[in-house]
């Protein structure tokens, strides 16, 4: 993994975010829900800081971050797209609508394409389901998705 | 304690409140088996994620099997450990649980040792009807422990020891479902980690996920070299354990037997780390003395207290978790590395031979020790002092394999010069042995009057932190001891927050000190095992003629004929050394 280099700034917004907690143990899972809106993800470095600040093993704190899926240490794209694998959205054939757009984008879910513009993952029901098959991207959402229209999608970001 | 009273298969029990099912039931004489248990009694520590489910028994009146480990004993309670049903399910955990577990048994490192195939065999298991899918986790060989996680069991003994007993916190669960592993951060290698190599996780682990990398074939070869002259010296933890591997009780001391063993490999010298033990009471008592004095004397630039540096498992740990103390510690060399500087300048000398052909091979009961001999440090013009070490458990391996019939063999004593010892450093193996034969020594160069009394009771014994106050003939030196990393920090936090009131503090990294090492026998945690291989140390010790390290014969003529007095240029230069920060 190529050594990243951690704005100052944002640093500072973290041990503020650790100190709000009480650099609680308890307050982990809180202090990471925040780092990874602050920083888009949680890379090792964050975990590192966060880790020093509650006075636990690093190894402690990426034990929490590998378990739960929400948390990710890979940077989101600009436009983060999600594809609905919900019941609805399956039987009426998201797969293909996930593979047409892992196709076009070159990525894998959980990936995040070279320039950093979009990024790929699937989701268990939006709530949405009589839009099925429904795809998110950032809070946009699109409903009645045919592979056809995956190109057309990517286009307006691009 | 408020009394209950359970029945347990046959047997009518009593027990207090609070009391698990698989303790109430241990207690009486009925083993029911378990992978993840484990208990610690003498560290108060418990590892019982109850993720096995090996202990589960039927308890009357309850719907679902309840895990012995997790379930408490209520009055009146009637529980069955091998009804039908229970070994019933006994079975289908252990099928599931080796259904995505390598079957290769008769390569296995574990193999004989491994709790798992121990389990198996008694519970009858010939098929595993269930295939399941197998992890292919990446194995790591670092130079002391070798980690193959497609082993594991998920008992997470060695999270305990890591992160409760040692407080290193190298090894946590990450990952979930079929992914989930015991691992160091980032998906690291133990290297790229804070472990200290203690080897504690070894000790403890039921299979063959966590084993010492085993340098027994290298010795082969060297020892079949003519060209080479191969020395062996032996760590004092190493004879009082050797045995249980040949079927003595714990706490048999086997030294005469060792060297006899060790001979018979075809060793050209058998030398002890004792020696080289004598001599580090020589520079660290002497480095003591000297700091204490300026300290008394008003030298503002010198700090207390010394910490003992004999531990290399200690050396890791304060170097990666206390660097900001790194100038605390004394600069002495672990007897193993003094050994080997000096086998290796004035050994060779006197003999004639050139480093490059002499191997000098330790046998420790540790396996932070392997990864010692490889600090840079230790070596000159990339030729190490101490080659490799082997543990005691790879020794008796090299025993059985050699087809040495142990148990008969001869008594016989170490070679000189580098075999002599005196009883002081003996004790080295058991927590508070090096504080004592310290104090031996310091009283008698410090007062210039003998010492009375040679034992310093209220050192010695396996409670985690040990305090004492001894009279230097007026002054009054104020010691610490502790052992397991645990009970190391809280004295280093003492320290860091100015509230140490010690003169010289002890640490020795394994729980019960070098006795419950991570290359001995297994100890399971067995603190009963732990207190018979120090009562043989200590044993071992009073029948030495010699009991302090000053008055071993060949240390003087060590320092008269080549080192010239503790301490000196060329002592500093070959028996001490510096440490590093290795924080991130």
């Amino acid at each position: 993994m190529p050594e990243i280099k951690l704005p100052q700034n944002k640093v500072d917004q973290l041990l503020a975010i650790c100190k709000e907690h009480g650099n609680q143990e308890g307050e982990l899972i809180n202090i990471l829900h925040k780092a990874q809106q602050l920083f888009g993800y949680l890379p090792d470095k964050v975990q590192c800081i966060v880790a020093k600040e509650l006075g636990i093993p690093v190894s402690k704190v990426y034990g929490v971050v590998s378990f739960y899926s929400f948390f990710t240490m890979k940077p989101k794209g600009e436009h983060p797209i999600s594809v609905c694998m919900g019941t609805a959205c399956y039987v009426r054939g998201s797969e293909r609508i996930l593979d047409e757009f892992k196709r076009l984008l070159n990525i894998n879910i959980g990936e995040t394409t070279p320039d950093g513009k979009f990024s790929l993952d699937s989701l268990r029901c939006v709530g949405a389901c009589g839009l099925a098959p429904v795809v998110l991207v950032g809070e946009k959402v699109y409903g009645r998705v045919t592979p056809a229209d995956v190109e057309r999608i990517i286009k307006e970001f691009e | 304690m408020e009394k209950i009273s359970l029945q347990i298969d046959q047997h009518q029990i009593e027990t207090e409140r609070g009391t698990t099912i698989i303790e109430a039931a241990r207690k009486s004489g009925i083993e029911i088996p378990a992978l993840c248990y484990m208990n610690l009694e003498g560290m108060c520590i418990k590892n019982q994620p109850s993720s096995c489910r090996i202990c589960v028994v039927e308890v009357e009146g309850r719907r679902n099997l309840a895990p012995a480990c997790a379930t408490k004993c209520e009055n009146g309670m009637k529980v069955r450990t091998s009804s039908m049903r229970v070994l019933n399910a006994r079975k289908t955990v252990m099928e599931l649980i080796l259904s995505d577990h390598p079957h290769d048994c008769l390569i296995c490192a574990k193999s004989g040792s491994c709790q798992l195939q121990g389990l198996t065999n008694k519970l009858r298991i010939r098929e595993v009807p269930f295939e399941g899918e197998r992890n292919r986790f990446e194995k790591e060989v670092s130079p002391s422990i070798i980690r193959d996680m497609n082993k594991c069991i998920y008992c997470r003994r060695c999270e305990t020891m890591c992160n409760d007993v040692q407080t290193v916190g190298a090894l946590g669960a990450v990952n979930r479902g079929f992914d989930a592993t015991i691992s160091p951060a980032f998906g690291n290698k133990l290297s790229d980690s804070e472990c200290t190599f203690c080897g504690q996780c070894v000790a403890v682990c039921p299979v063959g996920a966590l084993t010492e990398n085993d340098y027994t074939n290298r010795l082969i070869d060297d020892l079949n070299n003519p060209r080479k002259t191969v020395i062996v010296q032996t760590a004092p933890a190493v004879r009082a354990a050797l045995g249980e591997e040949f079927g003595f009780a714990p706490g048999t001391s086997v030294t005469g037997k060792m060297a006899s063993a060790l001979r018979e490999l075809g060793f050209d010298k058998v030398f002890d780390t004792d020696f080289a033990a004598d001599l580090t009471i020589m520079e660290e008592g002497s480095e003591v003395l000297a700091r204490l004095n300026a300290f008394l004397s008003g030298d503002k630039s010198v700090k207390l207290p010394v910490l003992t540096s004999c531990c290399p498992a200690w050396v890791n740990f304060f170097e990666y978790q206390f660097p900001d103390m790194l100038d605390i510690p004394s600069t002495a060399r672990s007897p193993q590395q003094m050994f080997g500087a000096i086998a290796k300048t004035w050994w060779t000398e006197k003999m004639g031979i050139k480093r490059e052909d002499l191997t000098v091979v330790s046998i420790m009961p540790c396996l932070a020790k392997k990864y010692e001999c490889g600090r840079e440090e230790f070596s000159e013009n990339g030729n190490p002092d101490v080659d490799y070490s082997i543990s005691t458990r790879e020794l008796a391996g090299l025993i059985k394999r050699a087809n040495i019939d142990f148990r008969s063999l001869p008594d016989s004593d170490f070679d000189n010069p580098l075999g002599e010892s005196t009883g002081a450093s003996v004790i080295f193996g058991a927590t508070g042995g090096v504080m004592e034969a310290a104090l031996r020594t310091a009283y008698e160069l410090h007062t210039g009057m003998p010492l009375a009394k040679l034992d310093f009771e209220e050192v010695r014994g396996l409670q985690g932190i040990k305090r004492a106050v001894v009279d230097m003939n007026g002054f009054e030196l104020k010691v610490g001891i502790a052992h397991g990393l645990g009970n190391a920090r809280k004295l280093l936090n003492e320290i860091r927050r100015g509230e140490s009131v010690y003169h010289v503090i002890e640490i020795m990294a394994c729980p019960g000190g070098c006795i419950g090492g991570g290359g001995q026998p297994l100890h399971r945690g067995n603190s009963a095992v732990l207190k018979a291989r120090s009562n043989a140390l200590y044993e071992e010790d009073r029948s030495k003629p010699l009991r302090k390290s000053h008055e071993n014969p060949y240390i003087i003529k060590l320092y008269e004929d080549f080192l010239g007095k503790p301490l000196s240029e060329k002592a500093h230069h070959l028996l001490h050394t510096h440490y590093f920060n290795k924080s991130k």
